[in-house]
């Protein structure tokens, strides 16, 4: 599937400048504190340039209506943007229609539309889902509830020391009693990437489904749902400078077609009796009620925004800040680095600067206007793995430059002052 | 709002050396809870003798403001009367929510240095683990 990115391919090649960029996002020139926001956040949301922010808010100024029901200008305005979006949106990820294309409200939804829609019609006792033990608690926990529900087995693929996904056991996992394989493209914790299209083939190969969780790459790098293999993408606007409440499912057509819907209500019927109804043909069968509309416009200005900067530059940017962070911080003493040190990764640094706490680290950094986040990161089996019950995490994305990098690490020593560590 | 206001020499000592730390072999109240916020844990134990908390003992993995809170929580607890132990946790949980009059969580004690935890909204959950484990764990109990 070729893909026609227009500004995108232009500047494809482009390094990223983010002194420039950062001067796109309004939010990221005020001060906190009399200093300048290091905000390292971004693999939790991403902030939203004055495009995107300025797309929805011309909607609701300019071409507010509900879509697909009134017989009115306006109303087929919305409904061309919210459908033209969704073409765009198969394009940024290489698929080859729309019709795959269900938006949903983030990618939590998406995974839990995947088990209900899919998971409940087909999966029957001992069947079998295979996750890894880096994934977010979104892609764990849905299956949980088909475990206990219906009685499937679920197993992990573990990771290595390095944080990469062990492969070494692989065909005692992947069997064929395996239906699906679900795992994340990218880590919010590690930044590992994992081989997704070799996961795919080897899924492919004993009849298995292959869902994969984007939240962490759509944003950061050029997604191919085609030459990858798989037949479910998830990921979510809010995360590559779009807004919340939008996020999108991708599914084959041929295995929407099949699936039933999670919710039900109007816009997903095609008839209604007093006692059954009929359900549209995909992708409008899943997408219950007045839908976000305005955050569909805000995707598709985000989507345009990325592009324009360029995915591969977006993701060699990401790739060199997470090598400048990963050097610095192994500068400090008692920073102990997760993840992997070499090969492709994203822009996420994972640590902990003992001995104190991530939860104090995060604080003591935020009095310099330095946003990092500490916790499990919605990860807590990936935790245990670790040996650790948090650490910090600083995530990149388009605006972050190293000058940001420089700051936390200033922030980091003052820190290990104030706690009197040597 | 500052770090000192925050992190005062009383919190830093305690979260270096905390007080009462470890097992009691046979406590009649052994409970653990976490702050789910940030991956604070606790496991405490108490030993209860003629309507006395005559032992408190923990264990726990977490931030300074969640270890020191639960070090010097078992230094206020150890000894008391169980209805004066309740009170002290009522109180504490007062001061907390910035409801108390000036002076009136005197009582409690070198705590009192856990109230600059307030201008730091999320971490008050992190002063409050203890706490809670406490009065969840005597739940019911004389
Ligand atoms: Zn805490």
């Amino acid at each position: 599937m070729a893909s026609f990115g227009g500004v995108a391919v232009f500047n494809a090649r482009m390094p990223l400048n983010p002194a420039r960029v950062r001067a796109d996002f309004p939010i990221l020139q005020q001060r906190v504190r009399g200093k300048p926001l290091v905000y390292l956040d971004s693999a939790a949301t991403s902030q939203k340039p004055e495009v995107v922010i300025e797309a929805m808010a011309r909607f609701y100024r300019e071409s507010n209506a509900n879509v697909h029901r009134g017989a009115y200008k306006l109303s087929e305005d919305a409904t061309a943007m919210f459908e033209g979006t969704r073409e765009k949106v198969a394009r940024f990820i290489g698929a080859p229609s729309a019709e795959g294309v269900v938006y949903v409200r983030n990618t939590t939804e998406a995974v839990n539309l995947v088990a209900h829609g899919w998971g409940r019609k087909f999966l029957k006792a001992g069947d079998e889902v295979l996750l890894t033990e880096m994934e977010h608690h979104s892609n764990l926990v849905p299956w949980h509830l088909l475990k206990r529900d219906r009685g499937i087995v679920l197993k992990h693929i573990p990771i290595n020391d390095e944080g990469r996904l062990d492969l070494s056991r692989l065909d005692e996992l992947c069997t064929m009693k395996t239906k699906l394989v679900a795992l994340c493209h990218a880590s919010n914790v590690l930044g590992t990437i994992n081989p997704v299209a070799e996961l795919a083939a080897k899924a492919h190969a004993v009849g298995a489904l292959f869902l994969v969780d984007g939240a962490q790459a759509a944003p950061h790098m050029k997604v191919d749902v085609g030459s990858l293999g798989c037949d479910f993408y998830a990921f979510s606007a809010h995360k590559m400078c779009g807004p919340t409440g939008v996020g999108v499912l991708w599914t084959r057509p041929e295995i929407l077609r099949e699936m039933d819907p999670f919710m039900v209500g109007g816009e997903t019927i095609l008839e209604v009796f007093l006692d059954h109804s009929t359900f549209r043909d995909p992708p409008h069968r899943f997408e219950p009620g007045t839908p976000a509309v305005a955050e569909v416009a805000g995707l598709g200005s985000a989507i345009d925004y990325i592009e324009s900067l360029g995915l591969d530059s977006i993701h060699s940017h990401e790739e060199s800040l997470a090598a400048y962070a990963q050097q610095k911080l192994a500068a400090i003493p008692g920073c102990v680095l997760f993840g992997p040190r070499s090969g492709p990764r994203g822009g996420v640094a994972c640590f902990n600067l003992e001995p104190i706490h991530p939860h104090d680290l995060a604080t003591c950094l935020d009095q310099d206007g330095v946003c990092v986040r500490a916790g499990h990161h919605c990860a807590q089996p990936l935790m245990r793995r670790l040996g650790v019950v948090a650490t910090a995490r600083a995530s990149f994305y388009v605006y972050t430059s190293t000058s940001d990098i420089d700051l936390m690490v200033e922030s980091l020593n003052r820190t290990r002052e104030f706690f009197g560590c040597r | 709002m500052s770090l000192e206001s925050l992190y005062q020499e009383i919190i830093m000592e305690h979260f270096k050396a905390p007080r009462n730390r470890g097992e009691i072999a046979t406590p009649d109240v052994s409970i653990s809870m976490n702050n789910p916020f940030c991956g604070d844990d606790i496991t405490l134990h108490l030993a209860l003798k003629d309507g006395k908390v005559s032992d408190v003992k923990f264990r726990g993995r977490g931030c300074a403001i969640s270890q020191a809170s639960a070090s010097l929580m078992t230094e206020i607890l150890k000894g008391k009367q169980m209805s004066d132990a309740m009170t002290s946790a009522m109180l504490f949980k007062k001061m907390m929510r910035g409801e108390t009059k000036k002076h009136e969580a005197d009582p409690l004690g070198d705590i009192v240095a856990l109230e600059g935890v307030r201008k730091f909204p999320v971490r008050v959950k992190c002063a409050l683990l203890a706490w809670s484990a406490f009065e969840e764990g005597v739940k019911g109990k004389k």
